[in-house]
């Protein structure tokens, strides 16, 4: 089995190789995309969407049917994670470990016992060892600068590198950071399994309804001069609005996708202490 | 573009990409794949495009080096082959 996948490797590699034969040259003047697409983004992006960043706008704008589907792409794989993982066991039989938030002593409850309703005890497992006092300390002071930088990176996107997908990485990344610092039942309790899952197609409509919404507006899908009159602005201002709120829509779907990957591997599904 | 500068990186990549195959412990593995997007990303942002450099940095050495951790802490540390 080994030496087929090895064979099948190198015969893919072979081919790769082979085929970049076919490919301009790097930064061949004479390649077609430097002939007809580059000159055109390059000179035109300025007075087409009045995007300085031309990434941005070719990422948003002129590919925007792409990059729809790349955020649809990661949606599905956290779907695939979810439907993989995810397993709804009721409560196992046996002792459970409660912590007294004040004082820090741990209560066995044992098995058909209940603890009386109280916010002062918060449930632990087993196997869970208490997070460092210094690490807690350090992220929570951490992670509301990480949150603002990951703001200013979706929303700065026009004029510096950043965007959607790197911003809503960094905002996942927080929360990421959260559930490692802590444990995962204090992240889940910040952001609930069923509001991350609803935020992650959020974001996907948000993008693919920015649209829908050019489609009804009678121009063309994903063509944002048409949100010139929702927006009350001239089409070239509207197509620069128009990326801002897909990259919104990008950011949001890409959180919230980490973050339910993140929590359905590191608990295997169960969303208990998590690593 | 330095050249040395470069090479260098080249050489590290190519070497964390071999280590991350051919090592028996998962997770240095794993933060040996970490180590090759960082250097990609080093690359990318020589070669000027420091978009794909932002994202290999933020996803590629960032958060799927999380996901393998946890990934292998759910599992197991040895490989089987």
């Amino acid at each position: 089995m080994k030496i087929i996948g090895l064979i099948i490797a190198l015969v893919t590699g072979v081919l790769l190789i082979g085929a970049t034969g076919d490919f301009p040259d790097w930064a061949d003047p004479a390649s077609p995309a430097s002939t007809h697409l580059s000159p055109h983004f390059i000179e035109k992006t300025m007075e087409e969407t009045s995007v300085p960043n031309i990434v941005t706008a070719v990422l948003a704008d002129y590919r925007g049917y792409d990059t729809m589907y790349e955020t649809a792409v990661i949606f599905t794989a956290g779907l695939a994670c979810f439907i993989l993982l995810r397993i709804f066991v009721r409560e196992e039989p046996g002792d459970r470990l409660y912590r007294h938030l004040l004082t820090g002593v741990t209560v066995r409850v044992k098995e058909g016992m209940e603890l009386p309703p109280s916010e002062d005890f918060e449930r632990i497992d087993a196997t869970w060892t208490p997070p460092d006092l210094i690490i807690k300390t350090v992220c929570r002071f951490l992670i509301p600068f990480i949150q603002l930088f990951a703001l200013y990176v979706i929303a700065h996107g026009h004029h510096s590198p950043g965007g959607g997908f790197q911003g809503g990485v960094i905002l996942g990344a927080s929360i990421i950071l959260l559930a490692i610092s802590q444990d995962l039942r204090t992240s889940v309790r910040r952001l609930r399994e069923k509001l991350d899952a609803v935020l992650c197609a959020v974001g996907v409509i948000i993008y693919a309804g920015t649209g829908a919404l050019c489609l009804l507006l009678g121009l063309n899908f994903l063509d944002y001069s048409a949100l010139a009159s929702v927006l009350h602005c001239d089409p070239v201002t509207a197509r620069s609005h128009g990326i801002l709120i897909v990259e919104i829509g990008v950011g949001i779907a890409v959180m919230c996708t980490m973050i339910w990957i993140y929590n359905n591997v590191s608990s295997t599904g169960k969303y208990d202490e998590g690593l | 573009m330095i050249w040395e500068l470069d090479l260098a990186i080249l050489t590290l990549v190519v070497m964390a990409g071999i280590g991350a195959i051919t090592v028996k412990d998962l997770l240095g593995a794993a933060i040996l794949f970490g180590a090759y997007s960082f250097m990609m990303c080093l690359l990318w942002s020589i070669m000027g495009a420091v978009d794909v450099s932002f994202t290999e940095a933020s996803v590629g050495a960032g958060v799927s080096t999380v996901f393998f951790v946890a990934a292998v802490f759910r599992t197991t540390r040895r490989t089987k082959d």
